[in-house]
């Protein structure tokens, strides 16, 4: 699914952040990246779905070769892997269900099977109840559910995410955890960056950690190992 | 592209149009203004070089006579002159017809001005020749100078040329305006269309990250462009289109008293439409661009 070989980022400002990473992460795992901040988790996942390019080395990702990919061609890339972020990325103005959609709608789906879709992405987040209300009206939780819903709903091999729980408490956060374990229980492999040890101590899975861009540690069934 | 992407690339360019009103209709009015300006002195334009055609056809010789010169006399110089080579036709006319004349041209309205006038005849008789080829014009008219009884000569290209000259003047003023507000209006769209970029950057980040297109992100600038230049070039067009009916109406197809044909609107419709509609949609599409290329940078 994902494979990097001796990869290499620096910025342009000429910071390096990632110093000759060698990782392979196969289909259907679920796969935890620690490290304190600063150390390049990040970086280390934007390389996947291509929002950073790698200044050396080779990475492949749903079997597309990165270094060679076009600019043209990265959004065939992004159609099949689904991203969640800390800030959730919602637009204010659209309702929980249009912010789904709008997913779908930007890559040329047609309309007869956005809304059949929509509504399985928001049933399976448990808020079709909440599909017409805006992102103001829901709580964080719902929020990152409805953010959530709009990664899955063009049922990507991957998902990607960084830091997913880090602006919501304990109770919520374990709610969406329960969502990405459900989705990882259909076969989708799962990359997410946390700095959330009681998560990463509980529910317990591969463990890549990564300190001043290097992978200092890499096992299943691994422990946060940072006490922050 | 399909229809149904047509449709909402369209759509969301609208939305944008809405999204920042006043800067749209800033932009709107400057292209609105620079396709006016255009507008006009293409009219001037077009009714010029159709005059200058008619006059090249008409070109004649007036020769003025002298005070003391007798009716006979002024026949016998008409003979003259007749019998030149090259001259088509002279034709004499005597201060009561050259009067006449000018009455009729004038029409009803200006009867109250002439009133005083018709005592005191004050028009000289005169002799109107035409030339077999136009070009001769000027020459016959220096050789007619030379007869006796022959006052002074008017062969009418001095005021042609004057008005030509003053037409140039008008059309190239036209052009420098147009070209420095082209410009103005290019900034003004790219502008607005950066604005709009910068309120949408959200729903820019999130296509982005879910897989839309390059493309498909940026139509919908694109066509805010070419829509603000479609309404910009619209607006000068019905003015434009519908002050020369008007003014053609009343003048009766023709300029002044001078009798020129002016051009009929419904020509001048179809050429004002390619210039205004063509170079409005390429302000647009250009300011689409250029804010696209800096600041969507995908
Ligand atoms: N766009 C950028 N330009 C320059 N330097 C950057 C950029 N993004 C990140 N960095 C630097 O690269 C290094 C790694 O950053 P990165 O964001 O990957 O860390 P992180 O592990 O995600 O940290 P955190 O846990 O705080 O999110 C840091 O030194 C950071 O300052
Ligand atoms: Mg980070």
């Amino acid at each position: 699914m994902i494979e990097m070989q001796d990869v290499w980022k620096q910025y342009p400002n000429g910071t390096w952040a990632l110093n000759g990473i060698s990782v392979r992460i196969g289909k259907g795992e679920f796969v935890y990246v620690v490290g304190p901040s600063g150390a390049g988790k990040s970086t280390f996942i934007k390389l996947m779905y291509r929002e950073e390019r790698p200044t050396k080395g080779h990475l492949f990702v749903n079997g597309f070769n990165i270094e060679r990919l076009k600019d043209r061609k990265v959004p065939l890339l992004r159609r099949h892997i689904g991203v969640v972020f800390q800030d959730f990325k919602l637009l204010p103005n659209l309702t929980a269900a249009e912010n789904v959609a709008f997913a779908l709608e930007v890559i040329g789906t047609p309309k007869k099977y956005i809304r059949r879709r929509v509504k399985d992405a928001l049933e399976w987040v448990g808020l079709a109840d909440k599909a017409d209300l805006r992102p103001a009206q829901l709580s964080g939780g719902e929020q990152q559910r409805i953010a959530v819903a709009r990664a899955i709903v063009n049922n990507p091999q991957l998902i990607i995410a960084d830091e997913p729980t880090g602006n919501l408490d304990p109770d919520t956060s374990w709610g969406i955890m329960k969502l990405f374990q459900r989705i990882n229980d259909r076969g989708t492999t799962i990359v997410m960056a946390t700095h959330n040890r009681e998560i990463v101590n509980t529910l317990r899975k591969r463990v890549i950690a990564i300190e001043a861009g290097c992978i200092v540690r890499d096992e299943d069934k691994g422990m946060y190992g940072y006490d922050d | 592209m399909t229809i149904r992407m047509m449709g909402r690339h369209l759509r969301e360019g609208f939305k944008n149009l809405l999204r920042n009103g006043w800067m749209t209709f800033a932009s709107v009015s400057a292209v609105a203004i620079t396709l006016l300006i255009l507008g006009v002195t293409l009219v001037i334009a077009l009714n010029a070089e159709q005059m200058s055609n008619y006059v090249q056809g008409q070109l004649e010789v007036s020769a003025f006579l002298k005070d003391d010169v007798s009716d006979a006399q002024a026949r016998q110089i008409t003979r003259q002159i007749s019998a030149m080579p090259g001259v088509k036709s002279a034709e004499y006319i005597s201060k009561e017809q050259g009067f006449q004349q000018l009455k009729q041209e004038l029409g009803s309205q200006y009867q109250d001005i002439l009133g005083g006038l018709s005592q005191k005849n004050t028009l000289p008789a005169k002799v109107v020749v035409k030339a077999d080829d136009p070009r001769q014009t000027l020459a016959i008219g220096q050789r007619i100078a030379q007869l006796p009884g022959v006052e002074k000569v008017n062969d009418g290209k001095e005021v042609v040329d004057k008005l030509f000259r003053f037409l140039d003047l008008v059309r190239n003023i036209g052009l420098a305006f147009v070209v420095g507000l082209v410009i103005t209006a290019m900034f003004l769209i790219s502008n607005t269309i950066r604005i709009t970029i910068f309120s949408r950057r959200r729903e820019i980040e999130i296509m982005k990250l879910v897989g839309a297109t390059d493309w498909f992100i940026r139509w919908p600038f694109l066509t805010e462009g070419l829509l603000i230049g479609l309404i910009g070039a619209l607006i000068p067009f019905v003015v434009i289109v519908f002050g020369y009916r008007t003014l053609y109406e009343r003048f009766d197809g023709s300029f002044l008293a001078l009798a020129f044909p002016l051009i009929s609107a419904d020509r001048l419709a179809g050429t004002l439409a390619e210039v205004l509609f063509g170079l409005g949609l390429f302000i647009g599409l250009w300011g689409g661009i250029v804010s696209i290329r800096r600041f969507l940078r995908i």
